[in-house]
């Protein structure tokens, strides 16, 4: 028997092997079968067959009424279904029927395997994973003399060539690819639909904006006049979107905002710095604007900084005016490029 | 074949073929007539009783993988079916089917066809909302699969590869995911593609031209949507496919790893066999597996389109969220700050939008891939593993899974940082700030927890191996002490609490060679026994047969828990702790009567 001082930690595992006890404990083996009920009673494995049986059956009905009601029940027609609301009929009873025809074969036969197949254990010898010596020491002669009938070692120029065109027979087909896929951007991304002069139409419905209709802080989304007949009117709007503020002038911060604008009306780039979503949501009390994608948030009293969120950039200031009639017009194409960073940007 | 001819090479294996019989009359010999035609011709015979025989062991975590490779033929089945309608046009065109509040309105090839999928073909919402969820369904799949194999260490050794093969089917599924919800061009998937474009543009140097190559120019362009659908239908189904029989295979090949247990070693398998148990069984869970996702098809709705609109630059809705398996990344773009965009001699290095949306996600799952080569370097265990681990037993393992877990989890919720503050009425700058902070300091900390809960667990195993289970019979001492009987664990349930081995981490060789030249240990050597005793530190061995008989018979031998109050005398203890049923009923009271101060530690 140990004595105390040796076990004081019996939980780090340091008595082992005194007193001719084995250093481990030994595998019992696999305990002894319990029979199921119905291995043992013939009314049991009756009854389960029975359930099983009735179990197919269902689905089988099942497919028919998804049959029936594939035919009859028409598309347009809508239920109201408690827990869910209004639903498409067809949807509806077309999944439940599929569900019950599936799901009816797939418990018969988890139930059938359950209770009436064997359910003895049975255990399978593993042997480990690796080849025997000679198999692995025939596989490397077989590729030696492999290698070696092929003369490959012996005659360099054919394995410098070979490893040469191998190296290269793919370079067509990636150059074709990557030759192929898209146009350079050249200076696409840094310019925008705008141009000197253009109005600013309300989106949608492209109308003009008279500068005096503005009243101190509406919200209008704006595009530039004629994009719509653009030859690529999305990947125009895509560049071109602008949101349209009209401030108190006097909460504007910023010399150059108030000059870019008319009489506190502002016009910013709608697209975020970020990764390009539209900063659709603007908050009229604390003059914020907001992306719904990843929740930057940019201070249209202050040049639209970036208060908040993972954007940096502040969104690009489009310089607006009025024309001779009063609507409201660009005074300069956008200064430098809207959307998300990239690396010639600037 | 004759005596005299040893068989060899392809001969070899035909050696034991059986010669063709005259068949049986009836049903029977029909069957046995086209089996033996098939087999003259393929000599599938041999191969196909090794695999109906095959043993699978049987336990509930072993279905999350069927669960995914079913997910993945209902996604085959229904994804056909759906591109007999679907057409992958970017194409505008006015809508003028029978979904009346988007009649007149420009849209997209791709978004209209999605639309007449849901309301003019018969059956096709269903099939348009089965292959939806079932592609959650396969994720989510996929992901428990994977923690279930990583907490119960089947991915050792000989089943690395096979785990490296998982991770980068989970990866291809993830972006299969993506390519095909982006498919109907809906508002919602449009403003998903144009943060991708934004994406490639922030990838230094090259950004724009990824983008424009990507998107056949500027974005949207009319190239994205049938790219997509090529990637979605043929290059990713395929590489997947081919992945997945590879993964399937090895499976066989290694035969299934199972849980200890009597009776179930490290070469043996344990179980039932294929025919016809397992073919009742998991085929019959496929039906379940679909059957159950048709019911979700029929009763939720899934990805509703319509109410989002075709995709338009200019507009967004709020709260907008990928399907779950992107939110990770979604999360990390809303928490990485802004402050990493530089601009340096006139360029713009955009980290704040580069690292979390292509850098995260391809760095967790190298990291997930190579674990299992990092940890048989710490342990320095090369053996074979075909018994699981339970996760209590690998507590630094199961502590490190949780924490990689808990940090996917923080970037996951972060991503529904808005829906957070609109349900909860709280601040979305706080939501976020918080989301910042845990990312830093939650996973150490689950890390730690996990750690110790684990070890908790262990001890209460030791517990239970060493003083048995609470009878619930009380026994009351002629002194008047009341004390209840513990009786001892049977033999088959206490293998499962002793099985595991005892931890050994991998030590520093001696500096000193034998004969006494200094032999300086490497720096890698170094590293490796700092991170070895780290892994294995505070470890909790099991049970020996050694301390089980001195608990029985030994005062001392208590647990560690409870020593430090051992002031009673040796021969009191053993039976306080469920020893009363070691000894015959009639001895049970007679060493009380020594008149010893009751133990004020036995009562538990």
């Amino acid at each position: 028997m140990s004595s105390p001082a040796e076990l004081s930690r019996v939980d780090q595992g340091q008595a082992e092997g005194s007193d001719g006890l084995p250093e481990r404990f030994s595998d019992p083996g696999l305990p002894p079968h319990v029979p199921r009920s119905a291995d043992l009673d013939e009314a049991a494995a009756r009854r389960a067959e029975r359930q099983v049986a009735t179990l197919f059956g269902v689905s089988m009905m099942a497919t028919v009424a998804f049959l029936v009601a594939y035919f009859t029940i028409d598309l347009d027609a809508y239920a109201f279904i408690p827990g869910i609301g209004q639903a498409s009929l067809s949807n509806v009873v077309l999944g439940l029927t599929l569900a019950a025809s599936l799901l009816c074969i797939g418990l018969g036969a988890v139930h059938w395997a359950k209770t009436l197949m064997p359910d003895t254990e049975v255990a399978e010898d593993r042997h480990p994973q690796r080849s025997s010596d000679e198999a692995r020491k025939d596989a490397v002669n077989t590729i030696a003399a492999g290698g070696s009938a092929s003369q490959l070692a012996r005659r360099p120029m054919i394995k410098y060539t070979l490893g040469g065109a191998l190296g290269l027979f793919a370079l067509p087909l990636v150059v074709q690819l990557a030759g192929g896929l898209g146009p350079v951007p050249g200076a696409e991304l840094s310019t925008t639909f705008w141009r000197k002069g253009m109005r600013l139409m309300r989106d949608p419905g492209m109308t003009p904006i008279k500068a005096s209709d503005v009243t101190v802080g509406s919200v209008f989304h704006v595009l530039p006049e004629g994009i719509d007949r653009s030859e690529h009117p999305l990947e125009e709007k895509g560049k071109a979107a602008v949101v349209l503020i009209s401030l108190d002038p006097a909460d504007i911060k910023v010399a150059k905002e108030r000059n870019w604008g008319h009489e506190g009306i502002v016009a910013y780039s709608k697209i975020c710095t970020h990764v390009g979503c539209p900063v659709g949501l603007y908050e009229q009390q604390t003059h914020h604007l907001l992306c719904p994608c990843h929740q930057s948030t940019f201070d249209v009293t202050q040049d639209c900084k970036v208060i908040f969120g993972p954007a940096r950039r502040p969104l690009p200031q489009l310089k607006i005016t009025v024309d001779a009639e009063g609507y409201l017009v660009a005074a300069a194409p956008f200064s430098q490029a809207v959307g998300p960073s990239f690396w010639e940007r600037g | 074949m004759s005596p005299t001819t040893t068989p060899k090479g392809a001969e070899g294996l035909r050696a034991d073929d059986v010669k063709p019989q005259v068949p049986a009359k009836g049903a029977k010999a029909r069957v046995g007539g086209l089996a033996s035609w098939v087999d003259d011709r393929s000599g599938a015979a041999k191969p196909m009783s090794y695999l109906l025989k095959k043993v699978f062991p049987d336990h509930w975590s072993f279905m999350l993988g069927e669960i995914a490779m079913f997910s993945l033929v209902i996604l085959l089945l229904t994804g056909t079916v759906l591109t007999f309608w679907f057409v992958p046009s970017a194409g505008q065109v006015i809508y003028n089917g029978s979904y009346v509040p988007l009649r007149g309105i420009p849209m997209s090839e791709a978004f209209k066809s999605t639309l007449d999928i849901s309301f003019d073909v018969r059956g096709g919402l269903i099939m348009r909302q089965i292959h939806h969820w079932a592609a959650l369904l396969f994720t989510v799949s996929i992901t428990v699969h994977m923690f279930r194999v990583f907490f119960t260490g089947a991915f050792r050794k000989p089943r690395e590869v096979n785990w490296v093969i998982g991770t980068i089917l989970s990866l291809l599924a993830i972006n299969e995911g993506f390519t095909g919800y982006s498919l109907p061009d809906d508002l919602l998937s449009g403003t998903g593609l144009r943060a991708a474009e934004g994406f490639m543009q922030s990838v230094p140097v090259v950004g724009s031209y990824l983008a424009y190559f990507l998107f056949d120019g500027a974005f949207p362009g009319e190239a994205i949507i049938p790219r997509l659908f090529t990637v979605h239908v043929l290059l990713l189904p395929a590489a997947i496919i081919g992945l997945f029989t590879a993964h399937i295979v090895l499976v066989a090949v290694h035969k299934h790893t199972q849980y200890p247990g009597p009776g179930r070693t490290n070469d043996n398998v344990v179980g039932y066999p294929m025919m016809p148990v397992y073919m009742a069984k998991a085929g019959g869970f496929f039906f379940i597996v679909f059957g159950i996702t048709a019911l979700m098809a029929a009763l939720v709705t899934i990805n509703p389109i319509w109410l989002y609109g075709p995709y338009d630059p200019t507009a967004v809705t709020a709260g907008a969220q990928p399907d779950w398996y992107m939110g990770f990344a979604d999360g990390a773009l809303r928490l990485f700050p802004g402050f990493t965009e530089f601009d340096i001699f006139g360029f713009t290095l955009s980290l704040n939008v580069f690292i979390p949306s292509l850098i995260v996600m391809p760095l967790l799952y190298t990291i997930a891939g190579a674990y299992p080569f990092i940890e048989s370097w710490v342990t320095g265990d090369k053996r074979e593993h075909h018994l699981l681990d339970r996760p209590r037993n690998a507590p630094t393992r199961t502590g490190l899974g949780v924490m990689a877990i808990s940090f996917y989890l923080i970037l996951f919720f972060a991503a529904g940082n808005d829906l957070i503050a609109i349900k909860l009425g709280l601040s979305i700058n706080d939501i976020t700030r918080t989301f910042q902070v845990m990312l830093l300091v939650v996973p150490p900390l689950a890390y730690w927890v996990t750690k110790r809960i684990c070890m908790s667990l262990q001890r209460r195993d030791r517990d239970l191996v060493l003083h048995g289970r609470e009878s619930g019979r009380v026994v009351r001492t002629a002194e008047g002490r009341f004390f209840e009987v513990h009786e001892p664990l049977p033999e088959y349930e206490r293998w499962t609490l002793v099985q595991q081995e005892a931890h050994t981490p991998v030590q520093l060789a001696a500096t000193l060679d034998a004969n006494g030249v200094s032999r300086p240990s490497t720096r890698r050597q170094r590293l490796r026994a700092k991170v070895s005793s780290f892994y294995f530190a505070d470890g909790v061995d099991p049970v020996t047969p050694a301390e089980l008989a001195a608990a029985h018979h030994d005062g001392s031998a208590r647990e560690a828990i409870e020593t430090g109050q051992d002031s009673e005398p040796q021969h009191w203890v053993g039976q306080l702790h469920g020893g009363a049923d070691e000894r015959p009923e009639s001895d049970a009271y007679a060493s009380h009567e020594d008149g010893v101060k009751p133990d004020h530690t036995a009562a538990h």
